[in-house]
């Protein structure tokens, strides 16, 4: 999406294009995570009250922990960029990659441990498949996040960025940052409430 | 056409025949490939159509088993929805607006021929599915039928979502494009009434076909994961299938009827020398229904077991939403009051377009009252009404927009005898197929089964007569369209003495569009204004 072509065509609105088109793509996101969340929540009020006793609370606050901190390292990465630190901005474009595989792995070790251990699946009860819909669409959402930042991690190490060129790191961080705070209404939602 | 970039799979531009086969980032390359392809699939719903009407011609089940009956009508819905009307107006949008509005392209043009790449995938497994079985729900898909059929019914949800994916991305390019593409002096108040339309089209795209993803993907997960969202067997809710389905489909219909609007509102001033009557108005009821199309879906489901007292404020707001198009029927019709008309084949087709809408549009305000609703409730009373707005409505104003761009797009004018005979064959036949199924639906016709009582007959021959010479209408315009890329007179720039800065550029536009940046200095309905003969006359 970063391909366009308003480098040749002044902004009528004078908009970037790409982060305009960026913010509009994450409309569709809310609106394809509140359909889910909704469903969940419809689910949920079908289910037994203690349904969410089955989840690993600790170990998600920490999950969600790192996830919030590898917002913060996308937030110095690009603040590196803008004062033209291109070493910082690689330390921190790797760190972002290194805590969001750290928060999906985490996410891989609760569903084994769920389903192996809890008998706890998508088909078992209304609870389970509300929950894995959903944390598994946040989870997708972490996936192409990380093959993302991989990219623009490679790009970094081709000193493809300047202090005039970071538009890119910048449209990744509202994606990254919208994949943030879904994942801290879910954990409210499903974990804590 | 000018030179092609590129070599290989993905090129810009379209000069040689291959150039419209492979991943082209050239708008109007793209827009010929949504176009084609969408005309493709409505000759085969239109096939399965007249498969469906044979069936129907005597009462009895004389051609199919009561399954591939379910079939028929469930894929001739989709079809038609989301591989026609869709993706048609997708494709005439895509040609026109960058042109429109003085842009070299779009905005993201990898991202565009992506959409239409979205498409082909999409519509095979729906073809499949065919082959498979089992698609056998309607198009509306509900549960728990939708999950008792049999597995090509999850083919067709797969295949929705590619669909839906590029509707998505189609108008996400669409809203950057038309705001900040444009050329200079093309304020908003300038913006041709086309592009208004694609926003107001686009909004809905955006804000609603990511819940009927959301849904689809339920439907998946509930038959191959075994998630029991929507069966009521295990706890889940069936009726919240129905109202993430409706909070799409509902819009979905202003999906399929907004860009028809601006079609409409471009060709009527064109060909009555007058300027649009009520611009403002005209764009205002374009985003208020956009806006409004949201708060109206549970009103298809009035009988499901919906709360009774919920019934009311659905069945108000869906009364309400009659206001901005009345104001579009008016503003039309005073338009052309006065005018000098000029009865192209375009012409004819948008005042069709404007007399079979205000039909089904006032068939809407019987269906949104709630008694009468729940007495016509899945019968063929629903069947007229859809049709009135979905044909008479959509495929009018697309037929107008291609016959009105035709000349644009190819560099060659269409004939207007065989346009004309087929204006005449077409109005004919779809009166004839469609006027009769009020009646049987207030008689209690139910729609969806193969089989009908004996008093029905009559009028279902009828209705199967005027279905044949609907379909036998379309060879004209097939004729004439493949003709006419050959023989058709040579179009010049400006065929119709249009305003507008399509009308500016050679016939069929340079790849890059615009030789030098445009500059836009007036309105683009000026006609017979005191400006408009210095720039017909320069053009």
């Amino acid at each position: 999406m970063s391909q366009t072509t308003s480098a040749q065509h002044s902004s009528s609105t004078g908009l970037d294009s790409a982060k305009l088109g960026m913010w509009i793509f994450l409309a569709t996101e809310v609106m394809l995570f509140s359909s889910l969340i909704g469903a969940f929540l419809q689910m949920k009020g079908r289910s037994p009250a203690d349904a969410h006793q089955v989840l690993n609370v600790p170990i998600t606050a920490v999950n969600t922990f790192i996830l919030i901190v590898s917002s913060t390292t996308v937030v110095l990465a690009l603040e590196s960029i803008m004062k033209g630190d291109k070493r910082r901005l690689k330390l921190f474009l790797g760190a972002t990659l290194a805590l969001g595989a750290t928060f999906l792995g985490v996410q891989v070790f609760e569903y084994t441990q769920l389903i192996l251990h809890e008998g706890f699946t998508p088909s078992g009860s209304l609870f389970g498949g509300g929950f894995y819909t959903v944390t598994g669409f946040h989870g997708f959402h972490v996936f192409i996040g990380l093959l993302w930042v991989t990219g623009l991690l490679r790009q970094a190490l081709q000193e493809k960025f300047s202090a005039t060129n970071y538009s890119r790191i910048e449209i990744f961080g509202l994606y990254w940052h919208f994949v943030d705070v879904v994942w801290i209404l879910l954990f409210t939602i499903i974990y804590l409430i | 056409m000018a030179e092609t970039t590129g070599h290989g799979l993905i090129r810009h531009g379209g000069r040689k025949l291959s150039d419209y086969f492979v991943f082209n980032t050239d708008h109007k390359v793209i827009g010929i490939q949504y176009m084609v392809m969408s005309f493709i699939f409505f000759i085969f719903g239109g096939l399965l159509a007249m498969a469906i009407r044979a069936e129907l011609a005597q009462p009895g089940t004389q051609f199919v088993s009561g399954s591939a009956y379910n079939q028929l009508f469930t894929i001739h819905g989709t079809v038609m929805i989301f591989l026609w009307i869709i993706p048609m107006f997708a494709g005439l949008a895509n040609y026109v607006i960058p042109l429109q509005i003085g842009a070299e392209d779009m905005a993201f043009p990898k991202l565009n021929a992506l959409s239409f790449w979205l498409l082909p995938p999409g519509a095979l497994l729906l073809l499949i599915s065919f082959y498979v079985g089992g698609a056998e729900s309607g198009w509306t898909a509900y549960a728990p039928l939708s999950l008792q059929t049999g597995s090509g019914q999850t083919l067709w949800a797969i295949s929705l979502q590619f669909v839906g994916f590029s509707s998505i991305f189609s108008a996400l390019n669409f809203l950057v494009t038309i705001f900040n593409m444009r050329a200079v002096g093309m304020t908003l108040g300038r913006l041709p009434l086309m592009a208004w339309a694609i926003v107001a089209t686009a909004i809905i795209q955006i804000l609603g076909t990511p819940v009927l993803s959301g849904a689809l993907f339920m439907l998946i997960f509930s038959r191959v994961l075994g998630t029991n969202f929507f069966s009521a067997s295990a706890g889940g809710d069936p009726l919240m299938w129905q109202n993430l389905f409706w909070f799409y489909s509902h819009p979905a219909v202003y999906i399929m009827i907004l860009p028809g609007f601006g079609i409409i509102s471009e060709v009527l001033p064109v060909f009555s020398r007058k300027p649009i009557f009520g611009y403002k108005l005209i764009a205002i009821s374009s985003l208020s229904i956009g806006i409004f199309g949201f708060l109206v879906w549970a009103h298809h489901m009035f009988t499901s077991g919906m709360d009774p007292l919920l019934r009311i404020p659905f069945m108000i707001t869906s009364m309400i939403i009659a206001v901005p198009t009345g104001v579009k029927i008016f503003s039309w019709l005073a338009t052309i009051w006065g005018g000098k008309l000029r009865f192209t084949t375009a012409m004819m087709f948008a005042l069709g377009f404007i007399s079979m809408f205000l039909i089904g549009g006032l068939s809407g305000i019987f269906l949104a009252s709630v008694p009468i609703d729940i007495h016509v409730q899945d019968t063929y009373f629903v069947v007229a009404h859809l049709h009135y707005v979905l044909f008479g409505g959509s495929v009018l104003a697309l037929y107008a927009g291609v016959y009105y761009w035709y000349p644009k797009i190819t560099g060659r004018m269409l004939n207007e005898k065989l346009g004309q005979l087929h204006f005449w064959l077409n109005f004919i036949g779809f009166n004839l197929t469609f006027l009769p199924q009020h009646t049987l639906g207030l008689d209690g016709m139910p729609r969806r089964v193969a089989d009908y009582a004996p008093e029905f007959a009559a009028l279902n021959l009828v209705s199967t007569i005027g279905a044949m010479l609907l379909a036998f209408s379309t060879l004209p315009f097939i004729l004439n369209a493949l003709l006419s890329l050959k023989r058709g007179a040579a179009a010049g720039k400006n065929p119709w003495r249009a305003l507008g800065l399509e009308w500016t550029l050679s016939s069929p536009p340079p790849v890059h569009n615009f030789p030098v940046p445009p500059e836009v200095d007036a309105d683009p309905y000026g006609y017979g204004e005191r400006v408009a003969p210095v720039l017909e006359a320069g053009r």
